[in-house]
């Protein structure tokens, strides 16, 4: 019996997540897994992301991982991080492709030319540590409000329902970087590498459960 | 706000962390997975390794470094040294890095960069790039750790790299690596200023003094450096507090 399944669809670096995993919840069993069965039989699943959001729908249906995923972003304790947290919107304007619809909004890119309160140039991507406001929500135990978590993406998720917001960040304007509802957290920073943050958070995922 | 960030450069031959000055006379400076975790615990935003190993048959040793640190420590990697083929990006992801870093083959074969970030990412796809100046005002590329001229202007270069799929640029001075009389401010501010992606300012760090100057007068979006952390003159905590007390953004 698998306890936490990272959903492997061929894209990013599993392997991080799966150390980070590990790492928080040595006993437990950690499969990276393009295999829809064992998807459906794990207790928990996280939904990884890295790479442009065309190629991770196309690699995702590739692998016939679309049932498995949605099913489990509706049952189980589900984690999206990073493309993973925008593949669950209904679009996205990179490629402009559809989503997974699991949550009601869309993906927009970062405009061009950004600058900050003193005139310098903001970056795309999106690279680097950056404060998290966060709501109340379980998964932010013992997680300092503006604590700084890992980035780096271009595309940022606008919901169409405030009401699933857990969290901003500010580049320079606010944009949602954490959703949940019921048994669904996602993100789009990397808590895989976000140093003591970023594993508390995983692990207060790791010991949700959610009614 | 987004921190800048510090990333200690640990460049690694024989499995060893070694550093040099102007990328020759090398100097041991440890055990690289001994010295990323103190890296970790520091508060360092990133580690950068390149693997400066000159023949092929040590290559398998930075795929058991990065593995071994990917293990203990959870912020990113970037690995550079070496890339020639997509199959070298993949290989160093799946060892571990967060990164790869590509610098010679990406001159020789611009298309490698294009390849790589097309089917890893850009946010994964790092290109080096050694400059030297020629003429004021104007940077010249070179390759194969500073040995060869490219006839390439070294900001042409970095906005083609960004058109190609780069998600970032490490940025070395090679007049001003190893020499600790700080970065090239000009260089540096005329590649970030060119570019939208960020720019990791590289080469010639001396003091603390030195690596603020190169977020507020070169624009850089992170700064490098290898000798001044590696041989005890300060941690990574101290550089943080010396550039918060410049007004700087980072993470405490």
């Amino acid at each position: 019996m698998v306890d936490i399944a990272v959903v492997d669809y061929g894209m990013g670096n599993l392997r991080s997540v799966q150390q980070a995993v590990r790492k928080v919840a040595p006993n437990a069993s950690v499969s990276v897994t393009d295999d829809a069965k064992i998807i459906a039989a794990a207790s928990r699943v996280i939904f990884p992301g890295q790479g442009a959001m065309p190629d991770c729908m196309r690699e995702l249906d590739a692998r016939g991982l679309r049932q498995a995923v949605l099913d489990a972003a509706r049952n189980k304790p589900f984690m999206g991080i990073c493309i993973g947290l925008q593949m669950l919107f209904e679009h996205s304007a990179e490629g402009d492709v559809p989503g997974l619809g699991v949550l009601s909004g869309e993906v927009v890119r970062f405009a061009s030319e950004l600058k900050d309160a003193q005139g310098n140039k903001l970056k795309v991507p999106h690279m680097g540590w950056n404060q998290v406001h966060h709501g109340d929500h379980v998964l932010w135990e013992g997680i300092e409000q503006d604590a700084r978590f890992y980035f780096v993406h271009s595309y940022y998720v606008r919901p169409r329902d405030a009401t699933v917001v857990q969290a901003s960040s500010d580049y320079p304007q606010p944009f949602v970087c954490a959703v949940a509802r019921d048994n669904l957290f996602a993100v789009q920073f990397h808590p895989e590498k976000s140093a003591a943050a970023g594993l508390k958070l995983l692990q207060n995922f790791i010991n949700w459960n959610p009614v | 706000m987004l921190a800048k960030r510090i990333i200690p450069c640990l460049d690694v031959t024989a499995g060893r962390v070694v550093k040099g000055v102007s990328f020759v006379e090398l100097r041991d400076a440890g055990d690289p997975v001994e010295i990323a975790r103190r890296y970790d615990d520091q508060g360092a935003d990133e580690l950068t390794f390149l693997d400066i190993t000159a023949s092929s048959d040590d290559r398998g040793i930075i795929f058991r470094i990065i593995e071994q640190v990917a293990e203990q420590v959870f912020i990113p990697l970037t690995v550079g040294g070496g890339v020639r083929e997509v199959q070298d990006v993949r290989n160093l992801l799946n060892a571990g890095a967060d990164k790869v870093s590509i610098n010679t083959s990406a001159v020789v074969n611009p298309q490698l960069v294009a390849d790589a970030s097309a089917r890893y990412g850009s946010q994964c796809i790092v290109v080096a790039i050694d400059a030297k100046q020629v003429a004021p005002g104007k940077w010249e590329v070179f390759t194969h750790g500073g040995r060869k001229a490219t006839g390439l202007d070294a900001v042409e270069w970095a906005k083609k790299m960004q058109t190609l799929g780069a998600g970032e640029i490490l940025l070395t001075s090679m007049d001003k690596d190893g020499q600790k009389s700080g970065f090239d401010l000009a260089l540096t501010r005329a590649v970030t200023d060119a570019l939208e992606i960020p720019v990791i300012a590289s080469g010639g760090v001396g003091n603390l003094q030195h690596l603020a100057d190169g977020v507020k007068q070169g624009g850089a979006d992170a700064v490098l450096a290898a000798s001044i952390f590696h041989f005890g003159e300060y941690t990574v905590q101290q550089a943080k507090h010396f550039m918060a007390g410049q007004g700087i953004e980072v993470r405490s």
